[in-house]
């Protein structure tokens, strides 16, 4: 519509003014600390000691790093245990409380809890469970099976990280999924019936292809969220990662590198830069899956 | 639904008296598929309600009752409050639930007037460089948190505002991803009622604070709880940014708590009961803007 005399009618810094906050804020706390990350990965800056320009030298050193093998093994295997299934239980979830029976909503609530806990909480909570003495150890004996060291051994302390992330990430999940079963149109469920197709039938060739899309994006959601995990391991593993650190993960080892008056802040930096990296490649690579599948 | 279904008169009442159960569109559900649906839902609830309560059970067991029984014993024989005198006899708790609270309400307030600020420009206002600003806040939008903590924390030293509930504050304070959510809900609304108040000779803003804002609240409570749940629950930054002990957080003071009285399970279960339950209590009012929230930022995301 008349455009022009809108503009002559509003102040001609106004439009500023309202942006102003909002851009000083990310410009401040997020794109400058970006672009200052991407800089000081090529120096030796430490926290007190401003640094020089050193090249590639932190790259090199993270090659020869074994800390660094460890934390980028143990953030890749978290994608590969977490995003399975946090794509699959979550819908078979939303299944589950799709239907309208009485006291559903409760059920919804509840079983969106963990998601409003806070991180620290529930890292807390399972730490307790999983105990040496603990509840599930005290089930485990009771029925005959014996006490597990959940927290001790360095590949069960990996698993029950995993295990406690999805636990944390399954109410989230199920509510992107209720929201998409709504837009599945009932036909396609009554005429795949008539055919004579079970429930798993169903499941597989109606419910999962009319979803995909949302599969997609919980796999890429979840999988970039995988890949940065730091408190569910800070808190179950310790500070320093489980026994002689080897369940370190990458950005665990960010945190600890590049932290404290001693913090190595251009190491740190190179360290932070392989988080993006892997990042923006994670969302291509589901991005193309997504595109793959289509044609 | 179609119309004819919804005129058609009322089947006469059969002689069936048992009740029925019937889904969304009408349909009934056996009784059958209700109660395996039923048990489903009982070893789900068990499974994610579970853990909290057995929490709630440990921090209210006394000092002489063996938490450690095998079998457990789900519910404490005495209960006491013993154990949350004891929190706040070892960590000054209630100071770090405060600290908690001034930080969410802080990140509250300049969520929602920053975000809704910025939001209104991008989506109404015309200016030279929007699109720019707005190429600015997608690509903060994705940035990932935890790549830039180092120079986060770094920038803050170079103001001085390491170790202050300002620089827990700062980062976080204007989400991108709420101004694009608000800039959203600005976009959504009909154009014809801003070209009336327009017309009528209302300044930028008072169409801004009397026409636009009051027809997003809906958004902005989405905002407002995302920022408030966000900022009471966050561990990364505040861990970072914080290291006197007399500045930290809920979060921050558990995780410190737990550092240093591991074995004391009473104790730390009660330090979570206090910092989990004003959250539930939230979630327990507000859930339908909750759950709006996870769409609306799934979608951005």
């Amino acid at each position: 519509m008349a455009t022009p005399v809108r503009i002559r009618r509003q102040l001609p810094f106004s439009p500023w003014l309202f942006a102003a906050p909002g851009l000083l804020v990310t410009g401040a706390f997020v794109l400058y600390p970006f672009v200052s990350t991407l800089v000081n990965s090529f120096t030796d800056r430490r926290t007190l000691l401003p640094g020089h320009f050193v090249d590639l030298a932190n790259f090199r050193e993270l090659l020869h790093d074994d800390m660094f093998w460890t934390g980028l093994r143990n953030s890749t295997l978290y994608i590969l245990g977490v995003v399975p299934a946090l794509v699959i239980l979550p819908l078979l979830l939303a299944l589950l409380v799709q239907k309208n029976i009485p006291g559903i909503t409760f059920f919804r609530s509840a079983f969106y809890t963990p998601v409003v806990a806070s991180i620290v909480v529930v890292g807390l909570i399972w730490v307790w469970l999983l105990d040496e003495r603990g509840l599930v150890n005290s089930l485990l004996e009771t029925v005959g099976i014996g006490r597990v060291g959940f927290l001790s051994d360095q590949w069960l302390l990996l698993l029950s990280a995993m295990a406690v992330t999805v636990w944390k990430g399954l109410g989230y999940y199920m509510i992107i999924y209720l929201a998409a079963l709504a837009n599945v149109p009932r036909e396609l469920h009554e005429a795949a019936a008539v055919d004579g197709a079970g429930p798993v039938r169903r499941f597989l060739s109606v419910t999962v292809p009319a979803v995909r899309s949302t599969m997609v994006l919980v796999a890429a959601l979840s999988s970039v969220a995988a890949f940065k995990v730091f408190s569910e391991v800070y808190l179950m593993a310790g500070p320093s990662g489980g026994p002689a650190g080897e369940d370190t993960t990458l950005v665990m080892l960010v945190q600890r590198t590049g932290t404290g008056l001693t913090g190595r802040v251009g190491y740190a930096s190179a360290l932070s830069v392989v988080v993006f990296v892997v990042t923006v490649a994670l969302m291509l690579l589901v991005l193309r899956a997504d595109r793959r599948d289509e044609s | 639904m179609s119309v004819l279904e919804k005129v058609r008169p009322e089947p006469p009442v059969t002689v069936r008296k048992e009740p029925r159960v019937t889904d969304e569109h009408g349909r009934r559900i056996h009784v059958g598929e209700l109660v395996w649906r039923y048990l489903l839902l009982l070893v789900v609830l068990a499974l994610t309600v579970g853990p909290f309560l057995w929490q709630l059970s440990t921090s209210l067991k006394g000092p002489t009752e063996d938490i450690y029984s095998s079998p457990p014993s789900f519910l404490p024989a005495r209960p006491t409050l013993h154990n949350y005198t004891r929190v706040a006899d070892t960590i000054p708790v209630w100071d770090y639930a405060l600290n908690s609270l001034k930080v969410a309400t802080a990140n509250v307030v300049t969520n929602c007037v920053g975000s809704a600020l910025a939001g209104y420009a991008l989506a109404r206002l015309r200016f030279r460089g929007r699109r720019v600003t707005t190429l600015a806040f997608v690509l903060a939008m994705l940035v990932p948190v935890e790549g830039i903590v180092i120079a986060q924390f770094t920038t803050m030293r170079e103001l001085g505002l390491n170790n202050t509930l300002i620089g827990v504050v700062l980062p976080g304070a204007i989400g991108a991803m709420n101004v694009l959510l608000m800039r959203n809900a600005f976009r959504n609304l009909p154009y014809e009622i801003e070209e009336a108040a327009y017309v009528d000779g209302a300044d930028v803003w008072q169409r801004f604070l009397r026409v636009a804002l009051p027809s997003v609240k809906g958004t902005l409570a989405v905002v407002a709880i995302f920022a408030f749940m966000g900022a009471w629950d966050d561990f990364l930054w505040p861990l970072i940014v914080l290291s006197d002990p007399s500045k930290f957080t809920l979060t921050i003071g558990l995780n410190y708590l737990h550092g240093t009285f591991a074995n004391d399970e009473r104790l730390v279960a009660a330090g979570t009961v206090i910092a989990v339950a004003p959250l539930i209590a939230l979630f327990a009012c507000l859930q339908r803007y909750f759950f709006r929230g996870v769409g609306e930022g799934a979608v951005k995301g």
